[in-house]
């Protein structure tokens, strides 16, 4: 196989060899890395087992060593609880998950990165809850994984997915295109909606920037973690009601890139400006 | 690139370049001491000496040299794990000139033996270590690697790289740094297979080599 660095070569190697999305990206893993097809399943498989964990190992009276992150996801679980909660259970349940992985990753607990350590709740937070909420089984969540490490890949290709080299688009954006297709996916979509949806998800993020609090992995990156997740529900949902993207996958992912290119250095990861440079901000940061 | 790059790696938060990367850097220099530090003093420079503490890099540099890898769970309590093996360690900070950012500056004992490591962490949980025991190097070890500290004599490399040869291996990159003529020499070699322990045996024999590390991805913390 040929390498790919678009949604439609990517779509176009499946269709020719009549094989699933995440089928063509995990022999394409393969071949490129020199290892067995039953390896890489288990690699793939070993990813959600430790999502799975470090969703398991949340504690909410935990505090990052900086003080500013903690306890946000136990809120939301208690809460969840009282009943008195607007969307009617799922939804919820992913802002409960996004926030208690992003908070995981802010007081140093094992995560993976999806794309990176900063966005690592948004996969987690949709695949777990709606692949319980669908019955999906774990076979199938872990080839959502593949689907959506084949997204994560094009758009590395493509664009980025440094904070440092485009901004929070790149991360969060990323991961919220990668956690629409693989939702896509387990909901049963065809390679062209699981594009679409990641084409939705990353349009609705487009421009985002990273100004991080004190240069920290925490404010405000552990709550856009719930933004992605929830994006990424909405985008599949489209998706699958047959809405399309009038701008075509690759496309959005090459906006995002040159988005990220005119976009000032002070808004990519440098703690200056944005949030950083809030009244407050600048107060934390000097602590 | 490979989608394992994408989706993972597995590791301890919150930051690759701040923390995974930082453990990689204690890993490496543990490496290149060849074992556990007694003593280690830790400089800091740049984003690391500035937003180090919040993402927990003194941690994870402390809990590298523990020969613990990214992904380990006890990288936030590395300290108190040093110290029950004895171990000392001080941080501060220091300006380095022309390296990147996230960088620092590591003078680790084991006995006899000293080692001095520049390392920084560009991103993604990856690092590249700058200086060596006072002399500029530029390696990874995400390839196999051979660092081969000696007295640069007449002849050596090639008797250092006949020895690689011979087992078949072949050489990506070979480099040599050296003090000044007959002072002290540093060749890195990055390899496309896996470098076995006969290899560095044989080259350690060679008349003038003082020391052999060997890094084989995948087993950075034996």
């Amino acid at each position: 196989m040929s390498t790919y660095s678009s949604m439609s070569e990517l779509l176009g190697m499946a269709e020719e060899r009549k094989l699933p999305l995440w089928r063509a990206v995990q022999l394409f893993d393969c071949e490129e890395q020199n290892i067995t097809e039953e390896k890489s399943w288990e690699m793939m498989k070993n990813m959600l087992e430790v999502m799975e964990a470090s969703d398991r190992s949340y504690d909410s009276g935990q505090r990052s060593l900086s003080g500013l992150s903690g306890g946000d996801g136990g809120l939301m679980e208690e809460y969840v609880r009282s009943g008195r909660s607007i969307a009617g259970g799922l939804l919820e349940s992913m802002i409960a998950a996004a926030l208690r992985m992003g908070e995981c990753n802010a007081c140093m607990k094992r995560v993976v990165a999806a794309p990176t350590a900063g966005a690592c709740g948004v996969l987690p937070a949709v695949l777990l809850p709606c692949g319980k909420a669908m019955g999906s089984t774990g076979e199938v969540t872990v080839q959502a994984l593949y689907v959506a490490a084949g997204v994560g890949e094009v758009i590395a290709r493509r664009a980025s997915i440094a904070g440092a080299e485009c901004g929070c688009q790149a991360e969060i954006g990323t991961a919220s295109a990668m956690a629409a297709a693989a939702l896509t996916h387990m909901a049963g979509g065809t390679g062209e909606q699981i594009a679409n949806a990641a084409a939705l998800a990353m349009k609705g993020l487009l421009g985002l920037v990273c100004d991080p609090v004190g240069g920290l992995v925490e404010v405000p990156c552990v709550k856009r973690n719930v933004i992605g997740a929830v994006n990424a529900l909405a985008c599949a949902e489209m998706s699958l009601a047959g809405i399309k993207s009038r701008v075509p996958a690759d496309q959005v992912f090459d906006a995002m890139r040159d988005i990220g290119e005119r976009m000032s250095p002070a808004l990519k990861e440098t703690g200056e400006a944005g949030l950083a440079g809030t009244e407050i901000g600048k107060t934390i940061a000097g602590r | 690139m490979s989608i394992f790059d994408i989706l993972g790696p597995v590791m301890v938060g919150p930051s690759s370049s701040h923390t995974a990367g930082a453990v990689r850097i204690g890993q490496i220099t543990r490496r290149l001491l060849g074992g556990e530090p007694e003593r280690a003093e830790i400089l800091l420079a740049g984003s690391f000496a500035l937003t180090g503490e919040g993402h927990g890099t003194p941690r994870a540099i402390v809990a590298g040299l523990m020969g613990m890898g990214p992904d380990d769970e006890r990288i936030p309590g590395s300290f108190d794990i040093a110290r029950e093996h004895g171990m000392d360690f001080t941080f501060g900070t220091t300006v380095l000139r022309d390296a990147h950012p996230n960088s620092a500056l590591i003078t680790a004992v084991r006995g006899e033996e000293t080692v001095r490591v520049g390392a920084s962490s560009p991103g993604g949980g990856r690092i590249r270590v700058f200086e060596l025991d006072g002399l500029p190097v530029s390696f990874s070890g995400e390839s196999p690697t051979l660092i081969v500290r000696s007295d640069d004599k007449p002849g050596y490399v090639s008797r250092v790289t006949g020895v690689i040869a011979a087992q078949g291996i072949n050489m990506s990159k070979l480099r040599v740094e050296r003090e000044a003529r007959g002072g002290r020499a540093i060749m890195v070699i990055e390899c496309d297979q896996r470098i076995p322990y006969k290899v560095k045996v044989a080259i350690t024999a060679i008349e003038g080599v003082r020391k052999v590390t060997r890094l084989n991805p995948g087993e950075e913390s034996k």
